[in-house]
Formats: structure tokens, C-alpha cells, sequence
């Protein structure tokens, strides 16, 4: 077993890292950084892959332990409650930190490429290690405070790195939007933490969900009978918690922010807006999980809703989208919203529990292929320097081996079996199947819709008419700071694209119910051939229709679109939910509540001091007068009194 | 550890820069006295530490008591608990920052650092005083050097900012000396603290004295709706007066409310607090509102200033010992942050000469050091872990949500609500004037000079020990705050 040092470094190295580029790197590592950075983070994931698999080898029995192997109390806030910076190792936070290291591994290597050159090259990468140390923190937290701690840490990563090329006016509001949307959900978070500690007196993960769970706790109890509006206090924790979950893995309606964070570099959006952070709602919601299943299995069907929800209209969207980052990023949300509703449909424990294991093994394969295609994505747009399809087209013989992974990618998100995203999504399916009909149609016709845009995008960049962008044989890159480069970018950006085909192609063949299920005891999984022929036909159907329209450049798409006028422009336009937001941020937030509070404050409540002084002074000048220094008026106003009080005692008081 | 040297440094440092004969000698005489001082304070910390350690329980160490004026009753009686060195702490990091900012001040130089001195030695005094009359004699003569800073070396409108703020400080004054006397009367006639603390003092008179103290107190610390001398006040003043407004002077009121209205009066401040609960929030909210809406960036940050302090108050009338605990610190916490806020914003108008956010932008290709401190601060203010603002926010809000029912749980949420709001302001700030296309006049202004790079990362420091490390702090008060909630609980 390796010792908690050992694993205390996974998250620490790469805080080293950002410590060292983001104080030096300026000046000391101009050139180096990329290198620094990346060989600390090698260093990080071959640890986190040997915890990984001593973990997983290690266990004599057949369940696999939780345990704490570090904690320190960080913050006491009383006798009870405190935060504690600990280390909780499980098989999903072991699950995690490989994903995260691996993939935050490919896209430093990547960066190496593609980042070349960059005015603020160490920035990057001290921003990149400061964002892989705080999602590791995130996966290993043995305290619902110190997660959320690193969950805000990630936040402001990501606000930092989707800022990047701070010039940029959009990347400026992009940035902003998401930290703030997210940060609007993460207040739903703090809440649910508070409630939830009140009730449990407790914020350690495995406390929190002993007591929660177990029919005989007290805690239980008051959770459960408490209620405020008619829902019980544990049922409001969860849904705030959940809505901290939600906002960071843009689930609708919280998912504004996700598309235009696709301003950030293309290997930022690769690990964060693809592989990892935006998976963080759907760890938290499984690493509460039997709380949701025990005791609130009310809010675990609300959190399934949402995620079909936004499976759906993420899936509607991304057909419609010509700028193939926000169709990565809307494909991204509705694959999210497979994991999220699996984790709803599914049970606490055997095979009831398969939608958990379904989730946690989609999380996995989904970082693969998504991070490939973000990677590839980020070689083609390296090529054509353009976001929108229509500048790309016929690239498969420019770009070979990106050409190669980005179909493997393709298969595997479309559910083509035998790649990963087959296994994982038909789990899934089977999942919601036995327990929920509606979501499980959802699933079936979203997965239709995936394969579809997947392959549009596929054939619109690879195969059509090439753009004139695409035909120009040499490129000065902007991005490249001047440098010119041909063909795919090296070898840099070569291997990560290579090592991820690899995972995509094959990380289905793991058992991966053996190792993560929904309490501790090995699921068999096993496949229904004849449930799977539907998926796969309509699979197959979408990959056709999408060859159909757009291998070869025609009308076919423009007809399609024209006959769906109405509901083509609304999905286009992303359903106007991005509106309705600045309806009420500009409208009301701005106009209706800060305006009026700004005024209030300069003219009524300042006002009324300036009154008071002014009154003050106008009265003070009336009164000096009768301070004239004059003798004479003096002697008046005293023979006045003094009439004045002779007059009272001989007729008032007499 | 001898208290006296705690006022005896910046008193001496004050008479040597009076007495000093040129520019440069005021400011290293100025520099090396702050540094003494810093010195002292951190030596204080750790002679505090270690006597607590050593197991010495008493209330307040290092106690001392010299009859000043026998037949009133008034002594000079010293002494310092946690939050005393707290606040201590605070004060030498931004006397120390303050002074080192100042550094190019070409008007009146000498008449400025000796203000400056002045001021932080008020400040000094008033945190170790342990009796009522001396406590109000140091409040006081940290009164008139912001008067002056403000109305001689400000800018804007400042004579009326200057008369603004001292008008209602001086009515804060006249409130906490009714209050006072109040106190003595109804004592027997004491002035001492720590034997006021352990009279009964009647309910009803309670009830008439506390809201004197805690609105007079107030005042100093932005209590709404009296804090509308802190947009003007802070707006007008250079940039160490802000720091010290901001970072000391409001720090002030907060210590006074907690140190001598809810201490010495507990059913006052049970009686009142639903009100202070219902006034703070509204300042948490509503001073994040208006912040949103201004264009200045010092208005942003004394704005923001009110919204954060509420905080300190709203901590202060949840009455628990956690929220009581972040109350206090917040009081650290803000004042560091906004120290080193104002401190920013002084360097970025010395180069760019305007404080408009909206006629910036790009400024972090000329000056990567001072916008990277902006956004540390920034994020700071948000409330980002692992800087101080968080571990204070987040204590108050867990102490606050141990109050069950339904008022506090509704002033507790509309509080958090703030960290939103705070968020859309702050990346407004620092979205429109350290990013975006930078204007092609800017592109000759240089970066931080050594002196402001020292004070930044002084301040820096501050807020990094306290966010990633806010054990010591919570430690250094706990027992404070247990006195005085034993106080409260009537033990």
C-alpha cells in the first residue's frame, strides 16, 4: 500500500509546479516551463497510476475499502464541525485521479505543441499544474468542506484559463460568465453543505453518509421529519447540493456558461470543459450517493430528469452548431447528462446499482474519447486557424493520424461497438431500461442524435469540399507566435492523440463493475445481445444519415434545415436560454435591484446625512445673529426676558 | 513583554520624523519604525503564544496598570487577549504597507508620514487599552489625522469628503462617550474594563446603553445606514489614507462593538440583535448591489468595503461563538485585503491617472506584478479559497447557520447570497481594467517600483498565512471569544 505521503504528493506536485512557474517561470523558465510542468505531472501519474493499481490488486477481500490513510484538521469551527484537509481513497477517487492525471498528462505533452511560442507560455502552464492540483484535491477530499474548498479552486482555474488570451473581449466575458453562472450555483452548494452539516453534525464524507444512511440514526430522523415548504430538510441539502453539482457540469438550465468557454485554448477545453471539471457534479452526486439512494430517492429522480433533460436538448443543439468546439461542447453536456441520469435511475447496491457503475464507467471512457476529440479538434484548428466548419472539409489526407483518431473518437461516442463508448452507454441504457421507461426512450433517441452530429462534424471536417483555408499548404500560425509549421503539429501533439485512440478503442474491454459499483461488491455486467441491436441500428442510422448529408458537398442540408424552419433557427439559437439569462441579469439584476440600491444609497440614505448637516448649518446661521456682539441688543433681549418672566409670575402662576 | 513599547515605537517614530530635516530622512525614519513595529508585533504573537501554551489562562496577558487620574477613577490599564494581537498584527502590516506606498508623496512629506504615525499609534493604544477612558482617548486621536490626511493630501471633493467623515465620526464619538459615562455611572463608578466585566449591571440599563455604544461604534465600522461616509471618505483620500480608513479605522469600530458594547452589555446586544442581524444583511447585500454600479474604482472598494464589514457585524449579532469567531476574522481578514486593495488602485492611478474602470483595459501587458496582485485581491474579496476572505466568510456562515430558526436562516442565506454578487463585481473590475485590448497610451506605463512591490507583498502575505493556513488565527481567538460568549451565555 502506498503511504499517504506518496499519495499526498499526486495533488502536491502539481502545486509545486504552479508555485514554481507562477513566481519564476516569467523570468527563470521562459523556455522550460512546458517541460517543468509536464515532467512533475508524469511524475504525479505514474504514482497515481501505482496507487491505482495496488489499490484494485491489493484487496484480499472481495469489496473494495474506504479509507482515510491522511487528515488534518485544517479550520475547527466547533466542537463537531470542522474542515479537514484529508485524503479519501476509494475506487471512484482512485478511478479519478488516473483520469485526471492521465488526460491532464496528454494535454500537457500536447501543450507543448501547441502552446509553442506563447507570450505567456509559463502562465499557461503554472495555471494548467494550479488546475490539475485543485481537480485532484476535488477527487481525494475526505470532507464535504475541503471539496467544495477545491471545487472553488477549480473554478477560478478555469476562470483563468478560459481568460487565457486576455486581449480577447469575448474570452474576458466567457471567462466571467463562467465563474460567476457557476458561482451562482455553487452558492446552491454552500447552502446544502450548511443544511446538511447542521442536521448531520458532521462534514467527513464517510461520518456524513454512516449517518445519513443507517434507518437507526437520530440525524436521520430529524433530517427526514424536519421540513420547510413540505420538503424535508435532507431532501432541500441534496437539491442545493445538487444544484453545486449541476452548475460546474452545466447541466440545463445552469449550462449557459459551458459553450462559451470554448474561448479558452482548445487543450484547456480538452481537459477542463471536456475530461474532467465538468464531470465534478456528477462525482459529487456519486460521492454521496447512497445518501441520495437511502434516504432521498425523490431527489435522485429529479437529478435523473435533469440529466435527460439536458442530454436531450445538448443533443438537439449540437446538430444545429457550425463552430466545432461548441458542438464538442454541447455533445460534452449531453454526455454529462448521460452520467448524471444513469446515477438517477440507478439503486443502492447489487444489481440494482448497475445505472452507478454504468456512470462512473462512462466518466471514464467519455474522458477518453472527448479528450481526443478536443486534442483533435485543437490539430485542425491548429491547421485552418477557424472554428467553423465550413472553412475546413477534405482534411484526411492532410492530416492523417488526426484524421484516424478522430474516427476512432467518433465511434466510440456514437456507441459503435467494440469501442468504449459502446460498453459504457449500453450499460447505461440497460440501466435506465429496468428502472425508468420515459428517461430510457430519451436516452435511445439522444443516442440516435449523438452519432449524427458526431459524424456530421466527422465528415464536414474531413471529408465535403475543402475551404479554401484548408487547401493553402503552408501556415503562418497566430497562435504559433509567428512560427511557421506544416502538417499536423509534431510529434508533441502526435502522441497524446495516439495514447487517447488507444483508451477510446479499448478502455470497453475493462471490467470495470468489478472494480467501482454502488456499494463496494463486485457487479457482474453482462450483455443482452438483443437489447443492444436497437441502440446500435439507430447508431448506425445516425452515422448514415450524416454521410448521406455531408460527405459530399450538396443541398441536402439546407433543404433539411429549410423544412424545419422554426425549430431549426430556435435550436440554432440555442433554445434562447441565453437570452432569457440576460433578460434577467441586464434587465432585472442590473436595472431593478443594483440601479435603485445605487441611487438609494446616494440620494436617501447619504441624503439624509446631508440633510441633517445642512439643516444643522441653516439653523445655526438663523440663531447667530442673536449673537451680534452688540451691548445694546443684549440689554434688550434681558429687559425683554425680564418683562417676559414678570409678566408670567403675575398672571400665569400668580 | 512590556505593552508600553507597542504605543512607545510610533510615538517615538512620530517626534524623530517631526524632528528629521529632509524628505529622505522622514520617509526611512517612517519606513524603519514601521518595520520595529512590525518586529514588535510579531514578537508580541509569539510571546502570546507562548505563554498560552505554557498554560497561562488569565484573560489578558501581559496586563499592566498605572493610576492615571485617581480621583476619577482612570488608569492606564494595558493588557491584550487574541484579538487584541490580532488586530495588532493587522495594524503593523498596514502601517508598514501604508508608510511604503506613500513613498513619492512630494507635498508636505514630513506633516504626512507624522499624520500617518499619528493615526496607526491611536489605533495601537485603542487595541491594548483596558480602560474605557483611555480606549476613548486613543479613538480620538486616531479621529483628527484622517481629517487632515483627507482634506490637505486627498483629491476630488475632499474638503467635504474631510468634513463628512469627521462630522460623523465625531457623532459616532459623542454616542460612545454618553455610553461610556453611562457605564461609569451606573457602576460605581469605573472605568476598568475587566471590572465592569464582571458587574451585573441591570437589564434596563443595558438596554439603554448598548445601542449607544453599538451604533457609536458602528459609525466607525460602516454599520448601515451609516457607512455613507465611506464612499466619499475613502474616494477622497490618498492612497495610505484609504489603507488606513479602510484597514485600521473601520477595524476600530469593529473592536468596539465587540470588545465593549456586547461584552460589557450581553442583554443589550441579546435584546438588539435581530436588529443588527436585519441592518447588517441589508449591508451585505445592499452595499454589494451598489458596488456592481459604480464605475470608480475606489468607490468599488469602499462599496465593497460596507458589504464585506457586514460580515464583522452580522458575525458579531449571531452570538455564537463560531460566528463571533469569523466576525473577528473578518476584521483581520478586510482589513488586509482592502488594505492591499486601495494600495492597487493607488498604483494603478499613479500611472493611468484615472480610477474609471470603463477608461482602462489591458493593463496586465505593461504591469503583469500589479495586475497579478489585483486579481490575488480580487479573488480575495470573492471569497477564493486559500485566501483569507473565504476562511472568515465561511466561519461566519457556519456560525450563523447554528442559529435554528427561521430569521437567522433567511439573514444568513441573503448574507451568502452576497458572494455572488461580490463575484460579478469584482470580475467586472478587474475584467475591464487588467484584460481586454489595452489602449495604445498605456503601452509606455511601467510596472511596480520596489517599494510598492514591498508593500504588496507584505499584504500579500497577510491574506496567503490567513487563507491557507487559518489555523493560527482561529486558535489565537478561540479563547478570546470564549470569554466573552461565557459572558453572554451569563456564566
Amino acid at each position: 500500500m502506498p503511504n499517504a505521503t506518496t499519495i499526498a504528493l499526486i495533488p502536491l506536485l502539481p502545486l509545486a509546479g504552479f508555485l514554481l512557474l507562477g513566481l519564476f517561470g516569467r523570468t527563470a523558465f521562459k523556455n522550460s516551463a512546458g517541460i517543468i510542468g509536464t515532467l512533475l505531472l508524469l511524475a504525479s501519474t505514474v504514482l497515481a497510476v501505482y496507487t491505482a493499481y495496488d489499490y484494485f490488486t491489493n484487496s484480499s477481500v472481495d469489496f473494495y475499502r474506504r479509507e482515510v490513510p491522511l487528515q488534518l484538521t485544517w479550520l475547527r469551527f466547533s466542537e463537531n464541525l470542522s474542515i479537514d484537509m484529508g485524503i479519501l481513497l476509494d475506487p471512484i477517487s482512485v478511478m479519478m485521479i488516473v483520469v485526471v492525471t492521465f488526460v491532464s498528462l496528454m494535454v500537457h505533452i500536447y501543450s507543448l505543441g501547441y502552446m509553442k511560442g506563447e507570450e505567456r507560455y509559463p502562465t499557461y502552464y503554472a495555471f494548467l499544474s494550479l488546475f490539475t492540483f485543485s481537480m485532484l484535491g476535488l477527487v481525494l477530499s475526505s470532507n464535504l468542506f475541503q471539496m467544495y474548498i477545491f471545487w472553488e479552486l477549480v473554478g477560478v482555474s478555469s476562470f483563468l484559463l478560459i481568460g487565457f488570451y486576455y486581449n480577447k473581449p469575448s474570452a474576458v466575458s466567457a471567462a466571467k460568465k463562467a465563474f460567476i453562472v457557476t458561482r451562482f450555483a455553487d452558492l446552491g452548494f454552500l447552502i446544502g453543505i450548511l443544511v446538511l452539516s447542521f442536521y448531520s453534525g458532521t462534514l467527513d464524507f464517510n461520518t456524513l453518509i454512516a449517518r445519513l444512511t443507517s434507518p437507526e440514526s437520530s440525524e436521520l430522523k430529524t433530517a427526514v421529519t424536519s421540513s420547510f415548504l413540505g420538503i424535508s430538510g435532507l431532501s432541500w441539502a441534496l437539491v442545493l447540493i445538487f444544484i453545486g453539482g449541476a452548475g460546474k457540469s452545466a447541466m440545463f438550465p445552469l449550462h449557459i456558461w459551458l459553450p462559451d468557454a470554448m474561448e479558452g485554448p482548445t487543450p484547456v477545453s480538452a481537459l477542463i470543459h471536456a475530461a474532467t471539471m465538468v464531470v465534478a457534479g456528477v462525482y459529487l452526486v456519486a460521492r454521496l450517493f447512497p445518501i441520495f439512494a437511502i434516504s432521498a430517492p425523490a431527489v435522485l429522480e429529479f437529478v435523473g430528469w435533469i440529466g435527460a433533460i439536458s442530454a436531450i436538448i445538448a443533443a438537439i443543439i449540437a446538430c444545429t452548431q457550425t463552430d466545432i468546439k461548441r458542438v464538442l461542447a454541447y455533445s460534452t453536456m449531453s454526455q454529462i447528462g448521460f452520467m448524471m441520469f444513469a446515477l438517477g435511475v440507478s439503486k443502492y447496491g447489487g444489481e440494482e446499482g448497475l445505472g452507478y457503475t454504468a456512470s462512473m464507467f462512462h466518466l471514464f471512457t467519455h474522458a477518453m474519447f472527448k479528450a481526443l476529440l478536443f486534442l483533435g479538434a485543437g490539430a485542425v484548428i491548429h491547421y485552418v486557424h477557424s472554428n467553423e466548419i465550413k472553412d475546413m472539409g477534405g482534411l484526411r489526407k492532410k492530416l492523417p493520424i488526426t484524421h484516424i483518431t478522430f474516427l476512432i473518437a467518433c465511434l466510440a461516442i456514437a456507441g459503435v461497438p467494440p469501442f468504449a463508448g459502446f460498453f459504457s452507454k449500453e450499460e447505461i441504457l440497460l440501466a435506465a431500461y429496468e428502472n425508468n421507461t420515459p428517461i430510457y426512450w430519451i436516452a435511445l433517441i439522444t443516442s440516435g442524435l449523438t452519432a449524427f452530429y458526431m459524424f456530421r462534424l466527422y465528415f464536414g471536417i474531413f471529408w465535403s469540399k475543402p475551404s479554401h483555408l484548408s487547401q493553402m499548404p503552408i501556415h503562418s500560425g497566430e497562435r504559433a507566435g509567428g512560427e511557421v509549421h506544416k502538417g499536423e503539429g509534431g510529434f508533441a501533439m502526435m502522441l497524446p492523440l495516439i495514447l487517447l485512440a488507444i483508451g477510446a478503442a479499448a478502455a470497453g474491454f475493462i471490467p470495470f463493475g468489478k472494480y467501482v459499483s454502488s456499494d463496494g461488491t463486485p457487479l457482474e455486467t453482462k450483455f443482452h445481445l438483443v437489447f443492444s441491436v436497437a441502440p446500435v441500428v439507430l447508431g448506425l442510422t445516425g452515422i448514415f444519415t450524416a454521410m448521406w448529408l455531408y460527405k459530399k458537398q450538396n443541398t441536402r442540408p439546407d433543404k433539411l434545415a429549410a423544412s424545419l424552419n422554426g425549430f431549426y433557427k430556435t435550436a440554432y439559437n440555442k433554445f434562447y436560454i441565453d437570452e432569457v439569462y440576460l433578460f434577467i441579469t441586464k434587465k432585472i439584476l442590473f436595472n431593478l435591484v443594483g440601479k435603485p440600491a445605487a441611487w438609494f444609497d446616494k440620494n436617501v440614505v447619504d441624503g439624509l446625512i446631508n440633510f441633517t448637516g445642512n439643516t444643522t448649518q441653516i439653523l445655526s446661521g438663523k440663531i447667530k445673529k442673536i449673537q451680534s456682539g452688540k451691548v445694546q441688543q443684549y440689554a434688550i433681549y434681558f429687559l425683554a426676558g425680564v418683562i417676559g418672566l414678570a409678566l408670567l409670575f403675575i398672571y400665569v402662576w400668580k | 513583554m512590556n505593552l508600553l513599547l507597542i504605543i512607545l515605537i510610533p510615538l517615538l517614530t512620530a517626534v524623530a520624523v517631526l524632528l528629521s530635516r529632509n524628505k529622505q530622512q522622514v520617509k526611512w525614519i517612517s519606513f524603519a519604525g514601521a518595520i520595529a513595529q512590525l518586529t514588535l508585533s510579531l514578537v508580541l504573537f509569539f510571546a502570546f503564544r507562548n505563554e498560552r501554551a505554557a498554560g497561562n489562562t488569565a484573560q489578558m496577558l501581559f496586563e499592566q496598570n498605572h493610576p492615571l487620574f485617581p480621583a476619577w477613577n482612570i488608569n492606564f490599564h494595558l493588557g491584550v487577549d487574541g484579538i487584541s494581537v490580532a488586530m495588532i498584527l493587522l495594524t503593523s502590516f498596514v502601517l508598514i504597507a501604508g508608510v511604503l506606498v506613500s513613498w513619492n508623496i512630494e507635498k508636505m512629506t514630513k506633516e504626512f508620514y507624522f499624520l500617518l504615525i499619528l493615526l496607526a499609534l491611536g489605533a495601537f493604544g485603542f487595541f491594548i487599552s483596558l480602560d474605557l477612558f483611555v480606549l476613548f482617548f486613543f479613538l480620538e486621536i486616531s479621529v483628527i489625522p484622517k481629517y487632515l490626511l483627507i482634506g490637505i493630501w486627498g483629491s476630488g471633493k475632499k474638503e467635504y469628503s474631510a468634513n463628512k467623515l469627521a462630522l460623523m465620526l465625531m457623532g459616532g464619538s459623542a454616542l460612545i462617550l454618553v455610553g461610556i459615562l453611562g457605564l461609569y455611572f451606573s457602576s460605581g463608578r469605573s472605568f476598568d474594563l475587566l471590572q465592569l466585566s464582571k458587574l451585573n449591571i441591570s437589564t434596563s440599563t443595558q438596554h439603554v446603553i448598548f445601542p449607544l455604544l453599538f451604533v457609536g461604534f458602528g459609525v466607525f465600522t460602516a454599520l448601515f445606514p451609516f457607512h455613507t461616509w465611506v464612499p466619499d471618505g475613502h474616494s477622497s483620500a490618498p492612497t495610505a489614507g484609504s489603507m488606513f480608513l479602510a484597514g485600521i479605522s473601520m477595524k476600530l469600530g469593529g473592536y468596539g462593538c465587540l470588545r465593549v458594547a456586547t461584552y460589557l452589555l450581553p442583554e443589550g446586544a441579546k435584546e438588539y440583535a435581530s436588529i443588527i442581524i436585519v441592518l447588517s444583511a441589508i449591508a451585505i447585500l445592499y452595499g454589494a448591489f451598489a458596488t456592481m454600479m459604480q464605475k470608480d474604482l475606489k468607490y468599488i472598494n469602499a462599496y465593497s468595503s460596507v458589504s464585506h464589514v457586514g460580515f464583522s457585524l452580522l458575525g458579531i449579532a449571531m452570538l455564537t461563538q463560531t460566528a463571533m469567531t469569523g466576525a473577528v476574522m473578518q476584521m483581520v481578514s478586510h482589513g488586509v485585503m482592502t488594505a492591499l486593495f486601495f494600495a492597487v488602485i493607488g498604483m494603478i492611478y499613479d500611472r493611468t491617472h484615472t480610477r474609471m474602470v470603463g477608461d482602462m483595459g489591458g493593463l496586465m501587458k505593461v504591469m503583469p506584478f500589479i495586475t497579478t496582485v489585483l486579481f490575488i485581491v480580487g479573488l480575495c474579496s470573492l471569497g477564493l479559497p486559500g485566501l483569507s476572505g473565504f476562511v472568515a466568510e465561511m466561519t461566519v456562515f457556519v456560525g450563523s447557520w447554528e442559529n435554528a430558526d427561521a430569521f437567522h436562516r433567511i439573514a444568513t442565506i441573503a448574507a451568502a447570497a452576497s458572494i455572488v454578487v461580490t463575484a460579478v463585481y469584482i470580475l467586472r473590475a478587474i475584467g475591464q481594467t487588467a484584460m481586454g485590448p489595452i489602449k495604445a497610451e498605456y503601452l509606455q506605463l511601467k510596472d511596480a517600483t520596489w517599494n510598492e512591490r514591498l508593500a504588496a507583498i507584505i499584504l500579500v502575505a497577510g491574506i496567503v498565512a490567513i487563507g491557507v493556513a487559518p489555523f493560527w488565527l482561529n486558535d489565537l481567538l478561540k479563547p478570546a471569544i470564549e470569554v466573552i460568549m461565557s459572558k453572554i451565555a451569563g456564566k
